[in-house]
């Protein structure tokens, strides 16, 4: 164990879990945003109880989410140092600008939404959280945009004198073809874990409270819920069938590695599970679905998927000899994990559904199971997603330019990287548990009583209570 | 003027700007058992707070995201170079920030008190530690030629450092107690107003000791006025504060913050991280800034947002300008 290896895992441990809050606030921000316009539209109470009710987790979900991600801007620094002088002209612009473009409109509406409820016109407060909804999905690309230039380097030169990467083209940064697909990929994903969450809360509701006075309100949520997971669930396949083409055009090693293809076929067929050696020496037991992997790589069921030993071989040839090859069963299982869990999320939406057809109560024990796992399993789909895009790419830091060993800090000791990695995931740990414990306790909860209007008389202004106080 | 002078001076005002803003929620969060004898007076003192801290620490996020874009040298050798006191930042700042969103959100006793413990470490820490990082950037690091860090964490802490940790601790205190004065009111208010200027005059002598040595260390007719500047502001706060001129003195040690933050940039100028080693080692804007085509893109970036983001965060003041008292606290 080196520096290196420590400081690699201190970066996947505090990014799968940066991207457990991420998702939620993506998608949440947006959806309570919606709810509370419905009620604006309508007046119907009902929307407002769930505004206030889906903002509160969206609240708690929220902070670990902020703080979770400064960590994600020193850590380059900090870690990274050497990656960070190599990348610096190009990578620091897209943080630069989400901080300042994105994370700024974000935190500073959100905390007028918190506290504007009666500081604030309807409209004004209603324009706040969509404020921080569209900070929230702007940081999003931002951020994408950053690591779609390590997956795909464009835009750039390598100064020859410097050996570093400077930025020639902005707009070519921007618009990197893998940053457009990553983006709605990242989006759809992200309304998966949120509408499953919204499915799920409401209905333990459903079941549970049947005859609760907000019956009504908990069904409508978990209809809502499930169309955005359905829509979502169309969107997630859409874009990662347009972005599997695409990575196989960049990355093919990377395509090559989510199948474990270790000789070039036309066609390529997709292997749903395979139990053996993964080395490509030996199988023992696998399921094939001929021509899909041709498919998904170029569009073409008959098209040639390379393999990793030729491009192994290749890339020997073009920048030198060494292991160009990532950890095939890391990058074989977490792709297949991804598209399980992705869908299993929208499978139990449709049941969902189907269970409330026509106004009916569901009552159904395993049903509620189900829906309870709802918002587990996208979030582990984005997880492992990352995981796949991120190990894909190994052993490369920036592909076909930097090594991920050659951007480590050489001035950081193991003890200090392992004492750092030790404390994030000490904390990191007490946080969560105390997070889903306060998530489960405020989902149980139930919608709040919204009847109560603060007295209109302005004599007492000064003594009145606050609408919202932490 | 040169492209990666107005990087230097964009990122000085990040930098002050964050020190003026965060430095008086670390005050009014190191403040917390002082000020706050009840849960109900703790409560006051988290919401003057409460609707701004978080905005107010984009600030760091924007001042290190633009240090990474426009100085990349400077960026990956400071933050690895001062490894631990980051490190140590970065977990006081998860704390407190979780705590303010989360201790309201159970009744215990024991629960609040935990979160007021990560409250007040979690201000305290980084109020001591960014003193100590910036008086260790103004005196110079051990840096190879390669502009890499080779000294130990004790090479941080030396006197002059320790002293800079001191007075920010006391300024950000100072800062937090005029900012609890001037937005809360009744006996919070009062006390605020009288430990304000016990603290001030603690800070004051600090801060001009602090300024003095720095200024020994390495000065530029600039930096000699900011300090005078910053040493008089302090000293008109705490007029301000002693009459109970509550916006005036928040005006004054706002100022004071902004200029000492500003005296040490001026002081640094052109250099942004000086070596004691080897000359060659040492980062000024010129040999750790990016390309000119990534300035010129941040600077448009940067012309047409800031006036942006400047407009709406001051308007967030404005909406939550009433003072609040304990009678403003909800029952949940």
């Amino acid at each position: 164990m080196d520096a290196l290896d420590v400081a690699r895992w201190q970066f996947g441990v505090t990014t799968v879990y940066h991207f457990l809050f991420v998702p939620l606030t993506i998608g949440l921000s947006v959806l309570v945003a919606i709810l509370q316009t419905m009620w604006h539209r309508t007046g119907n109470e009902r929307y407002l109880k769930l505004t206030k009710f889906y903002g509160k987790l969206f609240l708690i979900n929220f902070a670990m989410g902020v703080v979770t991600g400064i960590v994600q801007e020193f850590q380059f620094g900090m870690n990274w140092s050497d990656y960070s002088r190599f990348v610096g002209d190009v990578f620091g612009a897209p943080l630069a600008i989400e901080a300042l473009v994105a994370f700024f409109l974000e935190s500073t509406f959100i905390g007028l939404w918190i506290f504007g409820w009666d500081r604030l016109p309807k409209r004004a407060h209603l324009a706040s959280i969509w404020a921080a909804a569209i900070g929230t999905n702007l940081s999003a690309y931002f951020i994408l945009a950053a690591n779609s230039f390590m997956q795909n380097p464009v835009g750039y030169r390598i100064n020859p004198d410097s050996g570093r990467a400077e930025l020639t083209d902005f707009p070519a940064v921007l618009t990197n073809k893998v940053a457009l697909i990553t983006f709605p990929h990242t989006l759809a994903g992200s309304f998966l874990v949120a509408g499953s969450l919204i499915v799920a809360v409401g209905l333990w509701h459903v079941i549970r409270n049947r005859d609760s006075a907000d019956a009504g309100a908990y069904r409508f949520a978990t209809k809502f819920g499930s169309w955005v997971v359905l829509v979502a669930s169309a969107a997630v396949l859409f874009t990662g069938d347009i972005q599997g083409k695409i990575m196989t055009d960049v990355q093919p090693m990377k395509m090559a590695a989510a199948e474990g293809l270790y000789t070039t076929e036309s066609p390529a067929s997709f292997s749903v599970l395979t139990i053996g050696s993964l080395d490509g020496s030996r199988e023992v037991f696998a399921i094939k679905i001929p021509y899909l992997l041709s498919y998904l790589g170029t569009g073409d069921p008959n098209g040639t998927v390379h393999g990793i030993n030729d491009l192994q071989a290749q890339y020997a040839t073009q920048y030198g000899a060494g292991s160009y090859t990532p950890i095939i069963p890391v990058t074989y299982w977490s792709f297949r994990f991804m598209i399980a869990f992705g869908m299993a999320a929208g499978a139990i939406a449709l049941l969902v559904l189907w269970s409330q057809r026509k106004g009916r109560t569901p009552s159904s024990k395993w049903l509620l199971r189900a829906g309870l796992a709802m918002p587990v399993l996208p979030l582990l789909a984005n997880s492992f997603g990352w995981i796949f895009t991120e190990m894909g790419r190994q052993p490369w830091i920036v592909f076909g330019e930097m090594l991920t060993r050659n951007g480590v800090s050489r001035s950081v000791s193991l003890a200090e990287v392992l004492t750092s990695f030790t404390a994030f995931t000490l904390i990191y740990a007490t946080l969560a548990v105390i997070e889903v414990k306060l998530l489960l306790r405020y989902a149980k909860a139930g919608v709040p009583d919204v009847s109560e209007q603060p007295p209109t008389d302005d004599t007492d202004d000064a003594e009145r209570p606050l609408a919202f106080a932490y | 003027m040169e492209l990666t002078t107005i990087w230097f001076l964009l990122v000085a005002v990040l930098f002050t700007g964050y020190f003026i803003l965060e430095g008086f929620d670390f005050g009014v969060g190191m403040l917390l058992p002082v000020l706050g004898r009840d849960d109900r007076e703790r409560r006051v003192l988290i919401n003057t707070i409460g609707p701004v801290w978080d905005g107010n620490e984009v600030w760091l996020i924007t001042a290190g995201g633009a240090m990474f874009a426009a100085f990349p040298e400077w960026y990956a050798t400071l933050f690895s170079g001062f490894y631990l006191p980051l490190l140590l930042i970065l977990l006081a700042l998860i704390a407190r920030g979780v705590a303010f969103e989360y201790r309201h959100k159970r009744p215990e006793a024991s629960w609040k008190r935990r979160w007021d413990a990560a409250i007040v470490v979690g201000s305290l820490l980084p109020a001591i530690l960014w003193g100590v990082a910036f008086a260790n950037i103004l005196r110079g690091v051990p840096l190879d030629a390669d502009h890499e860090y080779v000294g130990g964490l004790l090479n941080l802490l030396n006197p002059y450092a320790l002293l800079g940790g001191a007075t920010t601790l006391a300024l950000f205190l100072t800062h937090g107690a005029v900012f609890l004065a001037l937005k809360t009111t009744g006996d919070i208010r009062e006390r605020a107003g009288a430990l304000a200027v016990r603290l001030g005059v603690g800070a004051a002598v600090l801060a001009v000791g602090f300024l003095t040595w720095t200024l020994s260390i390495r000065s530029s007719a600039a930096a000699v006025v900011l300090a005078v500047g910053a040493a008089l502001a302090l000293l008109g706060a705490l007029a301000a504060a002693r009459v109970r001129r509550e916006g005036w003195a928040f005006t004054g040690t706002a100022v004071a913050i902004g200029l000492a933050v500003a005296t040490l940039f001026a002081a640094l100028f052109p250099n942004v991280l000086p070596s004691t080693l080897d000359a060659a080692g040492t980062l000024t804007a010129t040999n750790a800034a990016s390309t000119p085509y990534t300035l010129k893109i941040m600077t448009w970036v940067a012309v047409i947002f800031t006036p942006v983001v400047l407009a709406y965060q001051g308007w967030t003041y404005w909406v939550f300008r009433k003072r609040i008292g304990v009678a403003n606290i909800p029952q949940h």
